[in-house]
């Protein structure tokens, strides 16, 4: 049974204008100590899917309309109840997000940010508390950590401020880690040691980790399952190096092709035509058919949703016969 | 079901947005009716009423009646043509108070802003300075000082250009106090424009019109300026109100419009003297000022909400 | 932190100077003779002052005199209008004014900061528009109509509360509320609109993803940040206190240095004027002082960054 199964997860933002249908049925499950992805473009619904589980997200507008989350065979995230999921959130399930910069509390010391997870879920007293973040702080890389712990997040530079995210996150060693977008926001240069970073804790500690981007060379560093999600739903899903080797879906293939490492040197650039599709209209069919030149648009399903079936051992997609090659 | 990869979304300006916006923001919408309605009365009905000054001793302190709608004052006076007439003093000094105001913070600001470096350091300082500076006081002082300087003039108006006694002193009563609440009032909207203006001035059209060889000047004026009204439009709305509470407080210290000029101030401070047996001398004209204030006041919140593009605060 | 004080002292003194210059030559512009009372102030009191103070010389010594004289003999001039030294005029009301201004803003802080954060916390609720619907009241009704009602509506009915005077503890209740109701409708907004603010803020998202419970969230990471913008207010507000102390000393027959100003201006009193208008410009300097550093110890980026400047 696997540490994290999320079926059917539903959930709608009920605004002015309509209801977006942010996540719309979307199921995946997390292995202990794997790595897997969730990629996407903006607005397909992977940080959504990811907040719904720990209850991030604001709910007067937004709803968890259906779906469980089971964590460690017994709990239902989406059902527990805000006082339980307290005590998994940040204990159990820890999470680092996009922008650094803005993420950490400018108006406190790095040290109380660090040791708030350790005095909150584990008891612990300030001192041994401190003593622990400044060797967390050390396992990141972050030079003279006794020194620096004092200090306030803009006195780091964009790269230690995210270090810092990953020691608070993973300081009470959380069974998943949820990255939304960790690199993102950095320079190249400093993406890959960010990436190697996770890559070594997660040895280190065991921890499963759900890696959230829009980037498919990150996902090949780093994942060893992926997700693609598009409109709100998974359209298909493989381990990685299966998805780069034999890519099914139209979409998928779409996104590949357009890496541009991977083009004729001369060529004009390949780009998926048009936008993603308006979440708070109803999509009958197939999300992608609007926009797929690779397959044949024509065969793309107009009425009922397409099946999201196993085509091939271990490997899923949605069962669109103009978007499956 | 719209063709989504050839259809281009018409776009909408920063005012069409706005609007759009406050169109949903009910308060809004009332406050911009109840205070065109106050100024209609105010400023058009006016006319037609009584004569506020009329005094009338054998009718003071008289009940609503078909002659006098709310009745009278202590003198016999029509309250009702009292507190129109009041009005428009009350209101035209906010206004054209802001006007001054509007007109120098912008240009300072923006100068401020555009020129940067040692000029707007210094100038910037000089408004953080007199930020500390208790206005009213000022202004009180101010005001004894051109109260005479308006006396004088008004009489010299009046024997060499032979204007009218009456209607030139109401002018120079009430033109002192126009500049004296502008000329203090700048401070907030020179500071908000500089900040806008240092924030538009990094951005690529800037470079563009230069390097089409636009002067600095033609530039701040003609591009860089425009883009600041959205908060300065919010601003000067907000101002009005304030404006009209300063009046009202120099009026009630005696040292605001003197009579035959009259302001809601002037017919609060009346009204209190009277509250224990007449209390509607001051509830009246206290409600129609409080009312246009939270009219303005209101306007002003969804003015800026509906141009702050983050709007997260609703 | 120690440079940041200092920055903000010059700063202080810069206020106090742009005060005295703008006081002074309006002082002097001021039109019409003051008046004296002529049985209270001997002829050689006269003379002396007129020496001392330079008032038959150019109005540039006297502008330069005036501050010199405070330094070097700690006086203030004679008032013409009460025949008295402007010191001792002031040394009497000042306790009188500042025990009102610190009151108001006592209230105020108390009424206002708790008012806003509540608001915040339940946005949209109908405590939030209450809320804010009070604090509109606080801002467009004026002093001079909330106390004038409060003296007949509720001192009358209540015994203990005298309607207007100043002579036991109980009196400063009425006008320091009358004063503290605007800056505590302002400072309910000022902290409404900070604390959601920083509510919207990324880091608060980090925070509950740590499992933070909702009154730590509030008290230890939003607070603080949330209520920079109202403590920002602090300092202006109190010229504004000052300013509507000018009005509630006179409802309330309070004893202060406001009523000491407008009258002053309306007998062309110069000395009296200047001195109080210094001693509130004092006053304003102390009060931004403190609540710059307020500042600077709830935000560290102020304090570490001001000497980069």
């Amino acid at each position: 049974m696997p540490l994290l199964e999320v079926n059917n997860l539903r959930t709608y933002f009920h605004t002015r204008n309509g209801i977006v249908r942010a996540v719309d049925g979307v199921s995946f499950s997390v292995e202990k100590g794997k790595t897997i992805g969730i990629v996407g473009e903006s607005g397909s619904g992977k940080s959504v899917s990811c907040y719904s589980l720990l209850g991030l997200l604001p709910m007067p507008p937004g709803r968890i309309e259906s779906g469980e989350a089971i964590f460690d065979k017994n709990t239902d995230l989406l059902s527990c109840g805000e006082k339980v999921l307290r005590t998994i959130r940040g204990k159990r399930i820890g999470m680092i997000f996009q922008d650094p910069m803005t993420s950490l509390n400018p108006y406190m010391r790095i040290a109380d940010q660090i040791i708030e997870p350790l005095r909150l879920h584990m008891g612990m007293d300030k001192g041994s508390a401190l003593k622990k973040a400044i060797h967390a702080l050390d396992e990141v890389g972050i030079p003279e950590p006794d020194n620096r712990i004092t200090m306030y997040p803009h006195e780091f530079s964009g790269g230690m401020r995210q270090r810092v995210m990953i020691a608070m996150a993973l300081i009470t060693n959380p069974e998943i880690l949820i990255a939304d977008e960790p690199t993102t926001a950095l320079d190249v240069t400093i993406q890959k040691q960010i990436l190697d970073l996770i890559k070594k804790r997660q040895q280190e500690l065991g921890t499963a980790v759900i890696f959230i981007t829009h980037d498919l060379a990150v996902i090949s560093e780093i994942c060893e399952d992926v997700n693609i999600m598009y409109a709100g739903r998974i359209i298909e899903r493989a381990s990685a190096n299966e998805l780069f080797a034999n890519p099914r879906h139209a979409y998928t293939r779409s996104l590949l092709k357009s890496i541009p490492a991977h083009q004729t040197k001369g060529e004009k650039l390949y780009t998926i035509p048009g936008l993603p599709p308006d979440t708070s209209q109803t999509i009958p069919g197939c999300a992608f058919r609007e926009r797929n030149q690779i397959g044949d648009q024509s065969k793309c399903l107009t009425d009922s949703r397409p099946e999201f079936k196993e085509i091939e051992p271990n490997h899923w997609a949605q069962n669109c016969p103009g978007c499956l090659s | 079901m719209t063709n989504q990869i050839t259809d281009t979304e018409a776009g909408t300006s920063l005012w069409q947005d706005a609007w759009l916006r406050m169109r949903k923001n009910k308060i809004a919408l009332a406050s911009i009716l109840v205070f065109t309605i106050t100024c209609f009365f105010c400023f058009v009905i006016a006319w037609f009423c009584k004569d506020p000054n009329q005094v009338n001793l054998a009718n003071k302190f008289s009940g609503p009646s078909s002659e006098h709608w709310i009745g009278t004052d202590a003198l016999g006076r029509d309250l009702f043509s009292r507190i129109l007439y009041g009005g428009q003093v009350s209101i035209l000094v906010g206004l054209i108070a802001t006007a001054v105001s509007v007109t120098i913070g912008i240009i300072y600001g923006a100068l401020a802003g555009f020129f940067g470096g040692r000029v707007d350091a210094i100038m910037m300082r000089i408004v953080d300075t007199l930020f500390s500076i208790p206005f009213l006081m000022i202004v009180i002082v101010l005001q004894a000082v051109l109260s005479e300087w308006s006396r004088d003039t008004s009489a010299w108006i009046v024997t060499n250009l032979n204007w009218d006694k009456g209607f030139t002193d109401r002018i120079t009563n009430v033109l002192p106090l126009f500049f004296a609440l502008g000329l203090l009032g700048w401070l907030t909207l020179a500071r908000i424009v500089r900040a806008q203006v240092q924030s538009l001035k990094e951005r690529e059209f800037v470079e563009a019109a230069t390097s089409l060889g636009l002067s600095k000047l033609t530039i701040l004026f003609r591009h860089i300026i425009p883009n600041t009204l959205g908060p300065t439009v919010v601003y000067a709305t907000l101002t009005v109100p304030g404006f009209i509470m300063y009046e009202a407080t120099l009026s009630y210290l005696g040292l605001g419009v003197e009579s035959p000029n009259s302001s809601w101030g002037i017919l609060i401070k009346e009204g209190a003297n009277y509250l224990e047996t007449n209390p509607q001398l001051l509830i009246f004209p206290g409600i129609i000022f409080s009312i246009t204030l939270f009219a303005l006041n209101f306007l002003g919140d969804g003015l800026r909400d509906a141009l702050d593009v983050r709007a997260s605060k609703d | 932190m120690i440079r940041f004080i200092i920055n903000r002292l010059l700063q202080g003194l810069l206020v106090l100077f742009a005060l005295y210059t703008i006081t002074f030559f309006l002082a002097k512009a001021m039109p019409g003779e003051p008046f004296t009372t002529e049985k209270n102030i001997s002829e050689e009191a006269k003379a002396y002052q007129r020496a001392i103070y330079g008032l038959d010389k150019s109005i540039f010594e006297q502008y330069v005199r005036y501050p010199i004289n405070i330094i070097t003999e700690g006086s203030f001039a004679v008032s013409t209008s009460k025949g008295r030294p402007v010191r001792d005029i002031i040394a009497q009301s000042f306790p009188n004014s500042l025990i009102l201004g610190l009151s108001a803003l006592g209230i105020a802080i108390c009424i206002g900061v708790p008012l806003g954060v509540i608001s915040a916390i339940r946005k949209n609720s109908w405590v939030d528009w209450g809320s804010m619907s009070i604090a509109m009241i606080g801002i467009c009704v004026p002093a001079f109509t909330v106390g004038p009602l409060l003296q007949i509506y509720i001192a009358a009915h209540l015994p203990g509360l005298k309607v207007a005077g100043w002579g036991s503890p109980v009196d400063i209740l009425l006008p320091a509320l009358t004063l503290g109701l605007t800056t505590a409708a302002y400072l309910a907004r000022l902290t409404r609109g900070g604390m959601l603010e920083i509510l919207s803020q990324d880091f608060i998202r980090t925070a509950r993803a740590k499992g933070v419970p909702s009154n730590k969230l509030i008290t230890r990471h939003a607070l603080r940040g949330g209520l920079l913008p109202a403590i920002a207010f602090i300092g202006p507000s109190f010229a504004a206190l000052i300013s509507g102390s000018f009005i509630v000393e006179t409802i309330f027959q309070v004893p202060g240095m406001g009523q000491h100003f407008v009258n002053a201006v309306i007998a062309r009193d110069e000395f009296l004027l200047l001195g109080v208008a210094l001693f509130f410009g004092f006053l304003i300097v102390i009060m931004n002082l403190a609540a710059d550093i307020l500042t600077g110890v709830l935000d560290p980026r102020v304090r570490l960054d001001s000497n980069q400047k």
